[in-house]
């Protein structure tokens, strides 16, 4: 049962690496629109195959 | 109603094609029907953009591109004003040297589905010099950064409403925005509860599980610690809220839900503490932690309906600078309205809205001043009169002496009064609160003899007794009964088009005893529209119509428009001359017409329709021109603010629910009348200014009635700051959305009397989850008091009870929908 004192810490370090990723996510912005980019990815991947790549602008 | 029984649809808009009408876009390699020029310009822009794709995915028509108003287009330019976009555009050093960004949040508006959004950020991230676009499908909001040397705002704005949509800016400092920013916070601390709350439910089922089959003192130690080490955050970081609100509750000395819930987590984290630190004693870590989290999710979801209504009504509000033209020397120079000084001269160009109050100088016009006074005609304003500032000029240009301006003109004036109204608004006190106030009591009373009592009794138990009592009265149900039907019910009205903004204006709602209704705008359309056509010769109506039609098409008076909605145009005029305030002469197919006034129609043709005829067409309220070539008069035409489709039926409904509609209006006595007979109401005044307005609500609360105003104008503002809930037109003035605690977006006025029911059953449900709260309470408390309950059950009594709650607020939402939306 001793390596209860390793496991735990073990799952608290997951958390605290869990809580972190969350807390960035949330930073930048991926909660702010949870309707829009499910969409959106569709639709420019048909788009890409029907343009060539050098079409694209120049930022 | 002549349209073939399957009409064209236009490929963009949806809309039917008219007879006549021959666009094509060829889309998809296939021609394409359009309604009209704007359609086949936005169609055509999408498609040279690369953007076909959009036609695939949309999932349902666009915005049409009839309304695109060039004027919209034209004015777009002042936002490029520096002084102007002080308020809403920042600018940041650019990665180049010399090159300076900027950025700036625009709402967008004509937003169906997903592939809009997904149109608008790439036709955006096209333009040369947009750095970078993101539109947010969910707000309708768009985040944009641009180099200024490469492109405008005004383009920007331009380009956007080529393929078909209006984008305007709008200030990020405003309330909503603040909201969006208390919802990330409120999503950490949310998450964060979440995550460490299932660590430790995993701890508590190993100690449970220990209680049952026996488990080592050292690891029950160090579970113990590990759960205490993993609850401090949520109780330091994630329960922050509680606890501020509960020291305000305590301050402003009006117990709310906050008190009982702070008393709860802080006593049962205390007690665990103490049993961890001691090696005995029980400790409640994983009832902590749930309530907490739950407590913070019903709060998540509150907020966000509040927010998904808040958004909608930012919308509405947009941000407008109102510019003005100043004439120096004879030298037009375009400054912000706040700038003019009293004495400035300043012109008003048809169609603008006059920036100051003045004394007009020079120019004949019409100016619409119903936002203002409630008036539905238009006045005509001579040298010497003087004019509001707020108020539209209509019809042509008029040179103005600046009389006020800032802080002492109408507006502003009005302004004050609404903050004063607002200040001395009376608030009813909330159930929810009321409720927890008692509860509070009760709970601190009942703790305190239970902990006496075992201290005498048996001392050894008087801790773990005590904290069982405030456990299990945990008054997570209890807290969870009103957010939850709240949510529900505001999710539901969104839905039907009734915003609500104000957080208790639901159950203020459901508890109204009188409703005050302004007159126009809000029981009628707020516009002139044709009422009938009598003829006055031996002459075909249809044939007189066309003949007016083709006069005033290229008027904007409201009585021009009125005339010419609801025809197809098929004649030309030519060499029209217009008396503005009084009417127009020109020539159709070769013969000399003049329409206008009765006065007008005299003196050009020195014919005039008899007394008794003219005062029974004007009879209800109704304004009369006259159609009229030389030697006889061919038609009047009685024109009239219409009454909206369902004002009768709200009113009936509002008899039925027991609440007495009153009208208040600015408008004259008669318009007052005719309007309230046709709906129905029997007490009406009429000729109010907005104090006396106010003067009659503030009376009615005084008798202790409850009292809400629905209205549209800036007149009504102050009624509406000072009701006990005021519902504003969302087509309305904008200072009038601001300030009310509902907008009514449908058109369908009968959706404010869906409202008061589904506020009503809200406030139903409310009670039935208090009282059920209160009754588990009841019967858990003696039971805990007795020493007879094990912390697994006061934690599975929680959960049930708060499960209970949310499930019976749900019916809020499955109740079959009474509101048919756009039927």
């Amino acid at each position: 049962m001793e390596i209860v004192y390793l496991l735990i810490p073990i799952a608290i370090l997951l958390v605290l690496l869990i809580i972190w990723l969350f807390f960035w996510a949330i930073k930048s912005g991926q909660f702010d629109d949870l309707e829009g980019p499910g969409h959106k990815i569709l639709m420019d991947r048909d788009e890409v195959d029907s343009i060539p790549p050098d079409h694209n602008k120049d930022p | 109603m002549r349209e073939p029984a399957t009409p064209t649809l236009c490929f963009h808009c949806g809309l039917p094609v008219a007879k006549g009408i021959d666009l094509k876009v060829e889309i998809d390699s296939q021609p394409r029907p359009m309604c009209c020029h704007g359609c086949e310009a936005v169609a055509k822009a999408i498609v040279q953009g690369g953007l076909e794709d959009f036609y695939r995915y949309r999932t349902g028509p666009s915005p049409t591109g009839r309304d695109l108003v060039p004027e919209f287009l034209k004015r777009s330019k002042i936002y490029d004003n520096p002084e102007i976009q002080k308020t809403f555009v920042t600018t940041a050093p650019g990665t180049r040297p010399g090159a300076t960004l900027q950025e700036a949040s625009l709402i967008l508006e004509g937003i169906v589905c997903a592939a809009c959004a997904w149109l608008n950020e790439r036709h955006l991230n096209q333009l040369p010099g947009v750095i970078e676009a993101n539109v947010n499908y969910a707000t309708h909001r768009a985040h944009i950064k641009w180099d200024n040397r490469l492109i405008k705002l005004s383009d920007i704005l331009v380009a956007i409403s080529h393929i078909g949509y209006l984008a305007h800016p709008y200030d990020p400092n405003r309330q909503q925005q603040i909201l969006a920013k208390e919802r990330r916070e409120h999503l950490k601390r949310l998450g964060l509860a979440g995550v460490l709350g299932m660590q430790v439910m995993v701890l508590a089922v190993a100690l449970y599980s220990g209680d049952w089959f026996g488990i080592e003192a050292e690891f029950r130690q160090f579970f113990y610690w590990v759960s205490l080490a993993l609850t401090t955050p949520v109780i330091f970081y994630s329960a922050q809220p509680f606890f501020t609100g509960a020291w305000r509750d305590i301050k402003n000395r009006r117990p709310g839900m906050d008190v009982p819930v702070t008393l709860g987590i802080t006593l049962a984290f205390l007690a665990s503490v103490n049993s961890t630190i001691h090696g005995s004693g029980h400790v409640y870590f994983d009832s902590v932690v749930m309530f907490v989290f739950f407590l913070l999710g019903a709060r998540y979801l509150e907020l966000g309906a509040r927010k998904q209504s808040g958004d909608a009504c930012d919308t509405l509000i947009k941000l407008q600078p109102t510019m003005a033209t100043r004439l120096t020397n004879h030298l037009e120079e375009t400054v912000p309205a706040v700038a003019l000084q009293p004495g400035e001269i300043i012109l008003i160009r048809p169609g603008e809205i006059i920036p100051a109050d003045g004394c007009v100088l020079q120019g004949l016009s019409s100016v619409d001043e119903s936002l203002l006074t409630g008036e539905s005609l238009p006045l005509q304003k001579k040298p010497g009169d003087m004019v509001i500032g707020g108020t539209l000029n209509y019809e042509s240009a008029l040179t103005v002496r600046v009389e006020h301006s800032g802080a002492n003109t109408v507006l502003a004036g009005l302004q004050q009064l609404v903050d004063r109204a607002q200040s001395e608004k009376p608030r009813l006190a909330q159930l929810a609160n009321h409720v927890a106030g008692w509860f509070v009591f009760t709970v601190i009373v009942t703790a305190t003899i239970v902990g006496l009592y075992w201290w005498q009794a048996d001392p050894e138990r008087w801790l773990p007794i005590t904290v069982a009592v405030l456990v299990i009265t945990c008054p997570c149900a209890l807290s969870l009964a009103t957010p939850t039907a709240l949510t529900a019910a505001t999710g539901k009205l969104t839905q039907a088009g009734l915003l609500v903004s104000s957080s208790n204006a639901l159950e203020t709602l459901s508890r109204v005893t009188h409703m005050v209704f302004d007159k126009t705008g809000t029981l009628t359309e707020g516009k002139l529209q044709l009422v009938k056509i009598h003829p006055l010769a031996d002459v075909d109506v249809n044939s007189c119509h066309q003949i007016a039609a083709a006069l005033e098409a290229r008027s904007e008076h409201p009585i021009a428009r009125a005339i010419n909605s609801n025809i197809d145009p098929i004649l030309n005029s030519s060499h029209v001359h217009n008396t503005p305030g009084a009417g127009l002469l020109g020539e159709v197919n070769g013969c000399r017409y003049f329409i206008g006034t009765s006065q007008y129609i005299e003196s050009k043709i020195q014919i005039a329709l008899p007394e008794s005829q003219l005062a029974d067409l004007e009879q209800s309220g109704h304004t009369v021109v006259i159609l009229a070539q030389a030697g006889r008069l061919l038609a009047a035409f009685e024109l009239g603010d219409t009454l909206r489709a369902d004002s009768k039926n709200l009113i009936d409904a509002l008899y039925t629910l027991g609440i007495e509609p009153l009208l208040l209006t600015g408008d004259s006595e008669f318009a007052a009348k005719s309007v309230a007979e046709r709906c129905g109401i029997s007490h009406y005044r009429s000729r109010l200014s907005p104090q006396e307005k106010l003067y009659h609500v503030k009376n009615l609360q005084a008798q202790g009635k409850i009292v809400a105003m629905v209205g549209d104008g800036i007149n009504d503002v102050p009624v509406l700051a000072s009701s006990h809930v005021s519902i504003a037109m969302g087509s309305g003035a904008q200072l009038a959305a601001i300030h009310a605690d509902m907008v009514l977006l449908s058109t369908h006025l009968s959706h404010i009397a869906t409202g008061i029911t589904l506020a009503k059953k809200t406030l139903m449900i409310i009670k039935q989850n208090t009282t059920w709260a209160l009754l588990y309470n009841l019967c858990a408390l003696p039971l805990a008091a007795a020493g007879w309950v094990a912390p697994w059950m006061a934690a599975v009594g929680m959960s049930a009870s708060s499960l209970v709650v949310v499930a019976n607020a749900m019916r809020l939402l499955k109740t079959a929908n009474p509101i048919d939306i756009d039927k």
